[in-house]
């Protein structure tokens, strides 16, 4: 299935992935009040990568990334685990949500929750996902064409 | 006592983080807790002997009667300072025994653990509790025993030891809970005070007894501790003579006072059981070579003896049995190390090639020889009160076959006890020895102090607690008051005059002599009895038999055809839920069936699709056709306006045909053709079930509702509660937020099994390509 590289595809690829990737981020903080979250914005970055993974092959996938799969996704575990165990340590029950606002001089109030942190790990496990995906399924390709 | 159990846990902690940086030193530091233990028992000491016991309670689930109950009486005092007194010497003594090795850190770990569960249990007085120990106290002797786990022979002979103890264990912890329900408590002490009546006390004790009974290596579960031999030295000396082999011991004693008065059977399988083990282990024990083999087996012929003395129920043969666990514990514990000391200078334990080590070791053989004194019941020495007290017993409470047995075990005992002697120490002509010089006599061996003090101290030990018969009176009696209260009168005497009881020592150390003397015999003797089957042999038939018939179940009904497993799944489905529902479910009256032209029209091309997918002869049609499906119920989710559903879907979906793609460049084009004839009829209706089940169940199930809908509450407590106003997001991250970290673990999981399996399938590509070119 060796294609030959599309030019147009080439060089639409850069831009299209990095609006993908900051929609992905926005979907994620935005997620607790609009459509969005987690996992939804771990499924546009995934998609993200797939359009790197169809310009360049799995090699692009593992320079879009500066971490390999295992991390980004042992680390969404752990984060989602320390925002379980967090509220814990301070007398509450496990995973019991907290809410925060801060005042930001410029930008103004911001408030999130303890929800915010645990969606972060599950993106980054989704992100994980389809990064080991793409770079185990796909790199076949590349040694059995070479 | 619970600061003195964390302090355990602390220090085996502490051993295996630190074992690598501290080389052998780490033995020093796991010396620390059973020092500490000692010095604190030590304290206690005059306290408990005068019959107070100190107690700690703190609740761990009081819901089933766990509690974390510690209670020191003078008996556990005596089990807690052998445990820690020997433990102590073994730390000092495995210094010399190890030398340099790199992994001393996870032994130091497990010892300690081991020193800490052992403690445990005899200070434990709930039986939950003491449940935990008991196992923490197999699954580290596991550990030990298989210690050099690059040997084959020891991990089998680990493995041996932990299904025989565990599963031993497992009947126990039933027989516990039997006893507790009838008692009403779990507490060791409140049983023992008022034994429960009811019908299943019997069965308890049953069970009880079999858990003691394969801890303690008896017949017929003997056959893990000669095998646990397999273990380093220091943990046989430490574990498999002076501790772990006693908690069955220790339980059956402080059993006996409950199950005697309310169990008939209870003292007849006892002495049984105890007879014919202190027979059998020292039958074995007169044809061993390896020395540390022969007092493997000699270890069974004792705690036989002992079982059968604490297990009778009766006051002074108690006395006699605690007595004798004191006795055997500091005698066993020397003998082992002294065989670690021969084994270590000079490679080998095999009688038949050891040659004059008396001349070259004096101390250790001087050391060895008061320990095999005390075995055998020779004079002065600890051992000799000990057996002394026993035969009195017997003589007054426990019949003629019940003596005669012991009489007999006793020769026998002195019998191996010379052989062992004989065997490691002696100079024998038949054995041409390297060490034997044309100069004269070899050189005295030179052994470093740690190497030698503990044995030595234990040895002196035994003879001051000998000579010293009123203060180790004082101590066992008051060990045996705390088992049962009876206990008043007996002594430990050195001098009783020319009673029945001397008349049997002596009669047994004839007997022993005798049996020594004929060793020839006896040796050939054994060559033929040993044909028959034994349950070293028993134990190797069931294991292969259980593993065969799990191997014929699981390749039953895991035979690996995908087709069968959803087969058997669905059709399952039909049978179960799906009678159900014919038999008393029926639809609701008013069914809407669409809302709008646009919801039938995208419905009916979900259908529509679906059935292209069943029938498409390619892959690839198929996957389009299935993403087809899929992006049609995104478009209902937007019609019934769940963005977040819709978005999330598609998402999902793409993705999903990305990965298809990815892998079906390495399946073939079209779709094997079915080789089951029968195989499209059946599929068809199976199939066909199912979607007229789904349908119809979904269809009743919304008909049916009667609570108001669960996502009422959860719509209206999103913001309040959950800070957010995204419904959907709130129930991922926060209402259902354990689920959630359920689902991404199994991702993480599925992500490395994905992982896992594209490497290994491509390696094994890979050497096949290397294998063609």
């Amino acid at each position: 299935m060796k294609v030959d590289r599309s030019v147009i595809l080439g060089v639409s690829v850069g831009p299209l992935v990095h609006i993908a990737l900051l929609f992905s981020v926005f979907l994620l903080f935005a997620g607790h009040n609009a459509p969005g979250g987690g996992f939804v914005g771990g499924l546009v970055a995934g998609a993200a990568l797939i359009l790197r993974f169809v310009d360049g092959g799995a090699k692009a996938v593992e320079r879009t990334v500066a971490f390999a799969p295992q991390q980004v996704l042992g680390a969404g575990l752990l984060i989602a685990l320390a925002t379980g165990i967090a509220p814990w340590l301070s007398g509450g029950d496990f995973l019991e949500s907290a809410k925060l606002s801060l005042d930001v001089p410029v930008i103004g109030t911001m408030k999130t929750t303890s929800a915010l942190p645990f969606d972060i790990g599950v993106y980054l496990v989704v992100v994980g996902l389809m990064q080991f995906v793409l770079l185990t399924l796909g790199a076949e390709d590349e040694e059995d064409a070479g | 006592m619970i600061l003195l159990l964390s302090l355990h846990a602390a220090v085996a902690l502490g051993a295996s983080f630190a074992g690598r940086r501290l080389g052998s030193r780490v033995l020093y530091l796991g010396a620390v807790a059973p020092l500490v233990t000692l010095v604190w028992l030590v304290t206690q000491a005059s306290t408990v002997i005068d019959g107070g016991s100190p107690v700690e309670r703190v609740d761990w689930l009081p819901e089933i009667g766990l509690g974390f109950d510690l209670r020191l009486d003078a008996f556990s005092l005596l089990m807690a300072g052998l445990v820690s007194g020997i433990g102590f010497g073994i730390f000092v003594y495995s210094r010399s025994y190890f030398g340099n090795r790199s992994d001393l850190g996870p032994f130091t770990a497990l010892l300690v653990a081991f020193a800490g569960s052992m403690l445990g249990v005899v200070v434990a007085d709930n039986l939950l509790l003491l449940y935990v120990f008991w196992e923490l106290t197999s699954i580290t002797s596991y550990l030990l025993i298989g210690f050099s786990h690059e040997k084959g022979a020891s991990r089998a002979a680990a493995l041996q030891a932990i299904l025989v103890t565990g599963g031993g264990g497992l009947a126990m912890l039933g027989g516990f809970v039997l006893l507790g329900q009838a008692a009403g408590t779990y507490s060791l002490s409140g049983i023992v005070a008022a034994p429960p009546e009811a019908p299943y006390v019997a069965a308890a004790a049953a069970l009880i007894l079999v858990g003691a009974v394969t801890k303690s290596a008896q017949v017929p579960f003997h056959f893990w501790l000669p095998g646990a031999m397999a273990a380093p030295t220091p943990v046989s000396a430490f574990l498999h003579s002076a501790t772990l082999v006693k908690a069955g011991v220790y339980l059956i004693a402080r059993m006996a006072p409950v199950f005697v008065a309310t169990v008939g059977w209870w003292r007849a399988a006892v002495v049984v059981i105890g007879g014919a083990t202190m027979i059998l282990g020292g039958y074995r024990a007169l044809r061993q070579h390896d020395l540390k083999l022969l007092l493997a087996y000699g270890t069974v012929s004792q705690l036989g003896f002992l079982v059968l003395l604490v297990g009778s129920g009766v006051p002074k043969l108690t006395f006699a049995g605690i007595a004798l666990l004191l006795a055997h514990g500091l005698f066993k514990a020397t003998l082992f190390m002294v065989v670690g000391i021969i084994d270590h200078e000079t490679g080998t334990r095999d009688l038949r090639r050891l040659d004059g080590l008396a001349r070259q070791m004096p101390v250790v053989f001087g050391v060895a020889a008061i320990a095999a004194a005390s075995m055998a019941g020779l004079p002065l020495l600890l051992g000799f009160l000990a057996k002394e007290a026993a035969y009195e017993a017997l003589i007054e409470y426990g019949g003629a076959a019940a003596t005669a047995v012991v009489v007999i075990g006793s020769a026998i005992t002195f019998a191996y006890g010379a052989r062992f002697l004989w065997g490691g120490f002696a100079s024998k002509a038949a054995v041409a020895s390297p060490a034997d010089t044309p100069d004269g006599p070899p050189p005295v061996i030179r052994l470093p102090l740690p190497f030698v003090a503990p044995p030595i101290v234990l040895a002196v030990l035994t003879v001051v607690l000998g000579l010293a018969a009123p203060a180790a009176t004082t101590l066992v009696r008051a060990a045996a008051r705390s088992v049962d209260l009876r206990v008043t009168e007996p002594k430990l005497v050195l001098w009783h005059g020319f009673t029945v009881a001397l008349g049997l020592s002596v009669v047994s150390v004839a007997g022993g002599l005798v049996l020594f003397r004929a060793r020839a015999a006896v040796e050939r003797a054994q060559a033929v009895t040993d044909r028959a089957p034994s349950a070293q042999n028993s134990y190797e038939r069931s294991v292969v038999g259980l593993n065969r018939i799990a191997d014929r179940v699981t390749g039953t009904l895991q035979n690996g055809s995908l087709p069968i497993y959803i087969g058997v799944i669905l059709l399952t489905v039909l049978a179960l839920p799906g009678s159900v529902l014919l038999t008393r479910a029926s639809l609701p009256s008013d069914v809407t069936i669409a809302e709008s032209p646009l919801q039938a029209g995208v419905a009916g091309a979900i259908v529509a699709a679906s059935i292209a997918t069943a029938v498409a002869t390619r892959r690839f049609v198929a996957v389009l056709l299935l993403g087809a499906v899929g992006f049609g119920v995104a478009v209902l989710f937007v019609l019934q306006g769940a963005p977040d559903l819709a978005l999330t879907q598609l998402l999902v979906e793409t993705l999903v045909l990305v990965i298809f793609v990815l892998v079906l460049r390495h399946l073939p084009e079209r779709f094997e053709k079915a080789e089951w004839r029968l195989g499209r009829g059946l599929r068809l209706a199976v199939a066909l079930g199912i979607g007229a089940f789904m349908s119809s169940f979904a269809l009743v199930a919304a008909g049916s509702r009667r609570a108001e809908p669960v996502s009422n509450e959860l719509v209206e407590r999103a913001l309040p509660d959950g800070g957010g106003r995204n419904v959907v997001n709130v129930i991922l991250t926060d209402f259902r937020a354990f689920d959630t970290m359920g689902e991404i673990t199994v991702l993480v999981v599925a992500a490395l099994g994905i992982a896992s399996l594209v490497t290994a399938s491509r390696r094994s590509t890979g050497a096949a390509d290397g294998d063609a070119s």
